[in-house]
């Protein structure tokens, strides 16, 4: 648990004087979904139909951004090795890692996405879904996204290739959170879509730094 | 009384055998010298002894007991310095110190830590401003931190540690390893000859690496 | 010195003794499999002579799963025991998993065009079929990215494992949703769903699939290891070069 806590610190402490990652990542959701209504027309009808999907994939590729760095600084100068040397386990390691991700740049998409939604006319409890299936499904996106990052590390063209290997797996994450947005604006109730979201995201934190530990293993040797 | 002794130790990197049949000894209170071409393997046996990288055969003894029976309690007593310098640039020197002597169950003492290698005076600096040598010693200074907490690492493995330091700063790190010896630890310290090499004779062995590859 | 070639040089000489052999009966029951399929078979009375098409799109959808099943098996055997020959299979069997998976999409397509009226539809299973073709795309690259191919395996070792949640996805999924497309056809061999006259171009065309599969595995892992075998002589020539 201290361990954990040392890391996250540590990688919040960077992220917030370092980085301009997480800012980036929060200005490409914004942008990248203001730009679908100029392309598939602004008819107010259609855009709470869409909303939800949109707003869902545009959050799956702005968490994608910020993933390939998660563990390259750590990999590049050295530090890989000391952190695994030290009594903190991997899995721990990777747990921190994609807690910090999520902190960093989940939260951000989060805080954003009501804002989008009112730009796509999203009704109110249609909101309500969307904000709720983004705090269960974000952390996903972070945990499953460091075994990505993980194995990609050292490789060449990382960035295209996490891109390849990640996104297929965010697929269920995608259609239930979409799903559960789609629901509210249909007036359905959405309690399964959440909790099947709810499930992946306790398999993932079974799971997800477990997988992620034995990548960066590869990674060090 | 044994340290470390490796039996028929041998590794491979991607397809290629880089060393096999090595055999080395060393016993607590000695430091042992590794010498040899560029690519003889210097840094990969550092890092099989370290157990960051697997060993492909043969085995490593600490006090006649195989590592691989408690590989934690083996990377307790590592302390590993590699070619680069495991430093975060937007935290300070003290900032960057303290978090690897925590992480490794340490009290953060940096101040004395720092004073050891002569950088106290840079402790609030972000590691982004300091010079290739200066952040050398930051780095070093994480061997200070385990030397003084009662249950430090007793097993040094330096790779080319003496690389970027002025001579001040190599004899402060050649006087942190004898300090070390004197306690009964032991060190291996990969070197390309040198003042360091100088500062050690008569408490190390010397042992060339090609010259163990059969 | 090359101590991973010490057991393949054993896996190439079994290789090569099974290799002619199961080319020939690949090459026999491919001829009898297809002569069955094509005119020794009746049409389906619903479906016409569209469901021809089956009886290639049945047993590379079984062998792209069965492919995928087989690296992760292999990617176990890699990262735990760290076997040699499992990373080399992995790697061989990848792009070939990738050649079935493309085959049950495009002959799907083509069967669902007169069947359903549309070439695509996106229900569990064919969604989830083309996420494991993602997967095989995902795991071919990983292994090619590294300069050290062993990293590359590895990596691609826990990609494998990781993906492989998909497989119970993409078997269930008929049964679990609603779909259009049809529930299994076999699933016990005593009381099939389908008729003897269509079983047999099946099975046929199924160990036609599978020797194949066994085949082009043995050829490419061979010739991956030859590569090896051939960049580890230079790497000494080079390196005696440098010594002398």
């Amino acid at each position: 648990m201290i361990g954990l806590a040392l890391i996250v610190r540590r990688e919040l402490k960077l992220a917030f004087r370092g980085g301009t990652d997480a800012v980036i990542a929060v200005v490409f959701f914004v942008l990248a979904a203001v730009l679908f209504p100029f392309g598939v027309g602004t008819d107010p009808q259609m855009l709470p139909r869409i909303g939800g999907g949109i707003i869902w994939v545009v959050a799956l590729l702005a968490a994608m951004l910020s993933l390939e760095r998660m563990f390259a600084s750590d990999h590049e100068d050295g530090s890989l090795d000391l952190l695994y040397l030290s009594p903190v386990p991997l899995g721990t390691l990777a747990l921190g890692k994609a807690l910090a991700h999520w902190l960093t740049t989940g939260i951000l998409l989060l805080i954003a996405a009501p804002v989008l939604a009112l730009l796509y006319n999203l009704p109110g409890t249609a909101i309500g879904a969307l904000a709720a299936s983004m705090l269960l499904g974000t952390p996903v996106l972070s945990l499953v996204g460091g075994i990505g990052a993980a194995l990609t590390l050292g490789a060449r063209r990382g960035g295209v290739l996490l891109a390849l290997l990640i996104l297929p797996l965010y697929i269920p994450v995608l259609i239930f959170g979409a799903g559960a947005i789609d629901g509210a604006v249909a007036g359905r109730p959405i309690g399964p879509q959440l909790m099947v979201l709810g499930g992946f995201l306790l398999a993932a934190l079974a799971l997800a730094p477990w997988a992620t530990a034995a990548a960066l293993r590869q990674a060090i040797e | 009384m044994q340290g470390l002794t490796t039996h028929d130790l041998a590794c491979i990197r991607g397809e290629r055998a880089v060393f096999a049949g090595l055999n080395i000894a060393v016993n607590p209170g000695r430091a042992l010298l590794l010498s040899g071409a560029n690519g003889s393997g210097k840094s990969s046996l550092l890092r099989v002894l370290a157990g960051l990288l697997p060993a492909a055969e043969g085995r490593i003894e600490w006090e006649g007991t195989d590592i691989a029976e408690d590989p934690d309690a083996h990377r307790a007593r590592v302390a590993y310095v590699g070619h680069m310098d495991p430093l975060k640039l937007s935290m300070t020197a003290t900032e960057n110190l303290a978090f690897w002597a925590r992480l490794y169950g340490m009290e953060p003492e940096t101040e004395a830590a720092l004073h050891q290698f002569s950088i106290a005076a840079l402790g609030d600096v972000p590691a982004r401003y300091l010079s290739a040598g200066q952040k050398r010693r930051l780095n070093l200074a994480r061997l200070a931190i385990g030397q003084n907490s009662p249950a430090g690492p007793s097993l040094w493995l330096l790779d080319e540690p003496a690389t970027g330091l002025d001579p001040g700063a190599v004899s402060m790190l050649a006087n942190s390893i004898l300090a070390h010896l004197s306690s009964e630890g032991v060190a291996i310290v990969s070197t390309h000859g040198g003042r360091l090499d100088e500062l050690l004779d008569g408490h190390a062995d010397r042992f060339s690496i090609s010259a163990g590859a059969p | 010195m090359f101590h991973r070639f010490a057991n393949p040089a054993r896996f190439s000489r079994i290789a090569s003794a099974v290799l002619p052999w199961s080319a020939a009966i690949t090459v026999i029951l491919f001829a009898a499999g297809i002569w069955f399929a094509l005119f020794a078979s009746p049409a389906d009375y619903q479906q016409g002579q569209t469901v021809r098409i089956m009886y290639v799109h049945v047993p590379s959808a079984w062998m792209a799963m069965a492919c995928y099943t087989f690296i992760a098996v292999m990617s176990v055997i890699a990262l735990v025991w760290k076997h040699p020959l499992a990373d080399i299979a992995a790697k061989a069997a990848a792009p070939l998993g990738a050649a079935f998976t493309i085959i049950v999409l495009v002959t799907g397509s083509l069967w669902g065009k007169p069947t359903w009226g549309t070439w695509w539809v996106w229900d569990a299973r064919l969604t989830s079929v083309l996420v494991l073709f993602f997967l095989y795309l995902g795991h071919i690259a990983l292994t090619h990215a590294f300069d050290n191919p062993q990293r590359g395996a590895r990596a691609a070792a826990v990609l494998a494992l990781v993906g492989f949640v998909n497989i119970p996805i993409i078997k269930f999924s008929v049964d679990w949703w609603n779909t259009l497309h049809q529930p299994a056809s076999l699933t016990r061999l005593d009381t099939p769903a389908i008729d003897s006259s269509m079983l047999t171009p099946l099975l046929l065309m199924a160990f036609a699939f599978m020797l194949y599969f066994v085949t082009m595995l043995l050829v490419r892992m061979r010739a991956d290891l030859n590569a090896a075998r051939t960049r580890a002589l230079r790497l000494s020539a080079a390196e005696r070069a440098t010594a002398s």
